[in-house]
């Protein structure tokens, strides 16, 4: 088992599958919210759906809507799982402490480059630790 | 973190329910970025269309509002951002009834909790600019970067839940670019020309956010002729924002915390160098062009239009037609004078539609283009053919006088 320190974490523990692509997230930007779809030309996870998901991705873009989206795509069931990101800003962690979304951010490697598309992690945010561990 | 006494006592409840959620809001967004205690601020700006809300947020918004007065009402001017439609032109932008509802509802809470319905992305330019040096909690990406980097006002990105907290607490933690060490160079880039039409200066925008694509890194120009207008910086800083990111950038000789690059890289060597072309900026627009030459809708949007943008827009259209839709869009504060001046006027007499108080990417933008078969679209604005996309829209990014070609011909020019 491979495990890598964040220096910041938020909400519960979560164990799931990892989606990962070393491109920016915003959820107004990225996503057909109502599918569950990651639709932005271009995107490096164009097409695929993120729901239950731990999306693994490099940072968090542009975008202020994301802080009221996170919430609102938790209400439908169609949300990440958790979100893994090398740098965040502000919005997106202000949307998952509002949306109560597991987050964790600020490694000491490329996060996106360690695991891999389809692992199994677990993001263990109790305060002492703030790890995630790839599990298989 | 620490609080002061009123902020402790808030945290404990003795102020009401909807300081106590905004002050443990605070908190959890604060300890994330390690901020050691809150800073007072004077103003909030609150994005809060009702896409992005969704019916649960609405829900939310009208539970803080049934609270008693003196629990649900801000301590500090607090404005908004555009709402999801103007309500003079719903049936033109076949918006519905359901949307309709919950805006109708998403004003009714707001207004309860002593909210100004402002509505409008370009308050810098309209309502009250802050000074140099105050801290605001400002929502918009485009308002940020503007008031941070052309004004010295300090501000993080504050999405809705969050400014919502500032107006509530008349706080927000103190960190990112509320903080002297965040607000040095982190980039230097390089010009030896400069960008003309707003367009142009969008693309700029987007070339450099690209190049910082990050939230914590701070672009410094140098290079510039002459100091850009307040239209350029606007949809420069708006690009760079959607493109990276990015919060606040520096213009030596321009802004006010860059006389010179000593100041802003504390004396030193820039830890990194760029030099951006004209070809760097025609690349990024012809990255939105794949050939076709269709247009389905024009728009002059993101940001909402100055009224001199307005004047440009109508002096392009006098003695003309458009067979294609054309929407500009401005703000609430804007309308009147556009109005009064006969710009709407001219403008509506070519066809076209004048909107305010909306934006166009955060007025149902998706459903607008699956109710009104709009695909190609086709504006000035970097910042919304950035965004667009997602809504599954093609782009295409042109000048203001190409754009109103297209409205006119019904074709790429």
């Amino acid at each position: 088992m491979t495990e890598f320190l964040a220096r910041s974490a938020m909400g519960a523990p979560v164990r799931g599958t990892a989606m990962v692509a070393s491109d920016g997230f915003s959820a107004r930007y990225d996503l057909d919210r109502i599918k569950g779809v990651f639709v932005r030309p271009g995107h490096k996870l164009e097409g695929r759906a993120y729901s239950g998901m731990i999306l693994v991705m490099d940072r968090a873009k542009g975008g202020v809507a994301t802080a009221w989206m996170l919430r609102e795509m938790a209400s439908r069931g169609i949300v990440p799982a958790a979100l893994v990101f090398n740098t965040v800003n502000p919005i997106m962690v202000q949307g998952a402490a509002f949306g109560d979304i597991t987050m964790m951010s600020g490694f000491d490697v490329d996060i996106t480059q360690v695991v891999q598309d389809g692992a199994v992690v677990e993001l263990d945010t109790t305060p002492d630790r703030k790890l995630l561990r790839i599990i298989g | 973190m620490q609080l002061d006494e009123e902020a402790e006592a808030m945290r404990r409840g003795a102020h009401g329910r909807a300081r106590q959620w905004a002050i443990e809001h605070q908190l959890r967004v604060g300890r994330y970025f390690g901020a050691q205690q809150m800073v007072r601020v004077d103003q909030a700006h609150i994005m809060a269309d009702t896409e992005s809300l969704g019916a649960v947020g609405v829900d939310w918004l009208e539970s803080l509002a049934a609270l008693p007065p003196e629990e649900r009402r801000v301590r500090i001017p607090t404005i908004t951002d555009p709402r999801g439609t103007d309500f003079t032109r719903t049936a033109a932008l076949r918006h519905e009834e359901w949307m309709l509802d919950l805006e109708r509802r998403a004003i009714a809470a707001f207004e309860a909790m002593g909210i100004l319905m402002t509505n409008t992305c370009i308050n810098y330019q309209t309502i009250m600019p802050p000074v140099f040096g105050e801290h605001v909690a400002y929502g918009d990406t485009g308002v940020v970067i503007y008031c941070n980097s052309v004004l010295g006002a300090r501000s993080n990105f504050e999405g809705g839940p969050s400014a919502l907290a500032a107006g509530l607490t008349g706080r927000t933690p103190s960190y990112g670019f509320h903080l002297d060490q965040q607000r040095r160079g982190s980039l230097l880039v390089e010009l030896s020309w400069q960008p003309d039409a707003l367009h142009e200066w969008g693309a700029l925008g987007g070339v450099v956010g690209r190049l910082a694509g990050d939230y914590w890194r701070v672009p410094v120009l140098t290079g510039l002729r002459q100091a850009p207008t307040s239209d350029q910086m606007k949809h420069f800083g708006a690009a760079m924002a959607s493109f990276g990111s990015v919060a606040m950038f520096h213009i030596e000789g321009v802004t006010p915390e860059c006389r010179s690059l000593a100041d802003v890289f504390d004396g030193g060597m820039p830890p990194e160098r760029h030099r951006v072309t004209p070809d760097d900026v025609q690349r990024l627009l012809a990255s939105y062009n794949d050939g076709a030459d269709g247009v389905d809708v024009v728009v002059f949007s993101a940001p909402q239009l100055s009224l001199l943008e307005m004047q440009q827009v109508a002096d392009l259209l006098d003695g003309r037609r458009v067979v294609t839709p054309l929407l500009a869009i401005t703000s609430p504060q804007v309308k009147p004078d556009a109005d009064r001046l006969g710009l709407t006027a001219r403008i509506e007499a070519a066809g076209a539609t004048v909107l305010s108080g909306m934006c166009f990417y955060q007025s149902y933008a998706r459903e607008m283009a699956e109710a009104h078969g709009w695909k190609r679209l086709v504006t000035n604005s970097a910042k919304l053919t950035n965004i667009i996309g997602g809504y599954g829209y093609r782009p295409v990014l042109l000048s203001a006088e190409q754009c109103v070609e297209a409205a006119c011909q019904g074709c790429i020019p």
